[in-house]
């Protein structure tokens, strides 16, 4: 696996011709940039275009995750990019508790929209109660190849 | 023999374009690309300064903290000295994505701060799923959203040239998705433009099937493309896989970038796209930076990729 990523100076040229790195340039000007969407221009400048624009307001959004250890049972690992186990059968009424055991980041998506947790770092957890009976199909939001689901039986 | 890079590489090349089936571009390696290189460059100063150039850089997780790469922020700062460096001043650079590991405020705020340090007219941005995990891209709007559409694409005209910068990482189903609003607008934004307008098209989750199983695909790519058919040019730059590929359909050229954090796995190689803790001293061979340049009257791009190290 390492030697694949030695010499990893690979260029791709694209077409026969290249000029990017010439120091002899011509003294032509940076062609201007026009926008279709109107007065705003996505984007923000660099150094040599404006002052950079102000910061933006440092709002909080903490996250619910850090809740109480998960209780056997009703919960589900995350790990090695896979939910553990893929199909959950509990209760109606009952809590699942997912941990994150990647370094990765991870989340946990409904298919219908009914839950999402926030991004979920290495090992904190989340949790969501099923009031009542369903199949409940959900995704990793960062890694939609990830998918399971929680049986809520009656 | 079986320690040179050389053959590694090449062989690494031909199995990927045979699982893919993919036409893959002119690749030369090491030490003989740079004298290609500078041949070639030599021989084009008679044309002067290409119609456009300019710089992408992608996936710089800001925020990340494993082991792959214990300072981001430094290999950041470091892909931001590279394009200051690079002997003139690019049209404009462009992020495409995971600008951010988590999408916290705070990560938000330290990338922006950052390419405030671009030498550079404009800097452009696309969001990655890292950039919008729990709340829809609302937050990367609120930095990086003015002046865009819908949930954060646009379009802008330059040097003759018609880059549309879209949004891929919302809503994900398994693969990226564009859906029917974006759809629209990719529609009617080339509607009025000539078949031999230069198309250079941005996504953070490629536009073309890389592999699917680890969602490096877009689900209604084909549908955007299709809008994309009647142009004699049409470039696609993405990131989001952290490793260089390019792939040839038709009209279109896809060309994924490296990123300036942490490698991932070549397609299939384990069971998951994990970051990859490279052996001490060779972090800095798999990220980089690329320079991309259009000479008026060629259809295809020139890319220039380089390594950090």
């Amino acid at each position: 696996m390492p030697e694949r990523h030695q010499g990893a100076r690979v260029v791709l040229l694209a077409a026969m011709l290249l000029a990017g790195c010439s120091s002899h340039q011509s003294a032509t000007s940076p062609p201007s940039v026009t926008f279709g969407s109107g007065a705003t221009t996505p984007g923000m400048p660099g150094m040599s275009g404006m002052p950079p624009m102000p910061n933006m307001p440092a709002a909080t959004s903490t996250s619910s995750t850090g809740s109480p250890a998960p209780v056997a049972g009703n919960a589900v690992n995350i790990d090695n990019f896979a939910f553990v186990p893929a199909t959950l059968t509990v209760p109606a009424g009952s809590t699942v508790t997912w941990t994150n055991k990647d370094d990765e980041p991870h989340n946990i998506v409904a298919n219908d929209g009914s839950f999402r947790s926030p991004g979920m770092g290495s090992q904190a957890t989340f949790s969501h109660t099923f009031p009542t009976a369903g199949t409940f199909d959900y995704v990793c939001g960062i890694h939609p190849f990830m998918h399971a689901t929680v049986v809520v039986t009656q | 023999m079986t320690d040179d890079p050389h053959t590694m590489n090449r062989r690494q090349l031909i199995r990927h374009s045979a699982w893919f089936g993919a036409a893959v571009g002119l690749a030369v390696v090491g030490g003989e690309v740079i004298s290609h290189v500078a041949g070639t460059a030599q021989a084009s100063h008679v044309q002067g300064r290409p119609a456009l150039r300019f710089a992408q850089v992608s996936d710089s997780h800001i925020g990340f903290l494993g082991k792959a790469n214990p300072n981001v922020a430094g290999s950041f700062s470091q892909a931001i000295e590279r394009i200051n460096n690079l002997g003139y001043t690019p049209d404009f650079v462009i992020h495409t994505g995971d600008l951010t590991h988590l999408a916290t405020p705070e990560q938000f705020d330290q990338v922006k701060q950052m390419m405030t340090g671009l030498r550079t007219p404009h800097v452009f941005t696309v969001p990655g799923e890292h950039d919008s995990v729990d709340d829809a891209g609302q937050k990367y709007r609120s930095v990086f959203g003015a002046g865009t559409r819908g949930d954060g694409w646009y379009s802008f005209d330059i040097a003759g040239v018609h880059v549309i910068a879209l949004v891929n990482t919302l809503n994900l189903k398994k693969l990226g998705h564009l859906g029917a609003d974006q759809l629209d607008f990719i529609a009617k934004d080339v509607a009025a433009l000539t078949n031999d307008t230069p198309i250079i098209v941005f996504s953070h989750i490629p536009l073309f099937a890389m592999y699917p199983d680890w969602g490096w695909a877009t689900d209604d790519a084909a549908q955007a493309l299709s809008h994309l058919r009647r142009f004699s040019s049409v470039t696609c730059l993405n990131g989001h896989v952290h490793q260089v590929f390019s792939k040839t359909d038709g009209n279109v050229t896809f060309y994924s970038g490296t990123t300036t954090a942490y490698p991932l796995p070549h397609p299939g190689d384990g069971p998951a796209p994990k970051p990859v803790t490279l052996p001490a001293g060779q972090l800095h061979d798999a990220l980089g930076i690329r320079e991309v340049s259009y000479i008026r009257g060629h259809d295809t791009l020139a890319l220039k990729e380089q390594a950090l190290q």
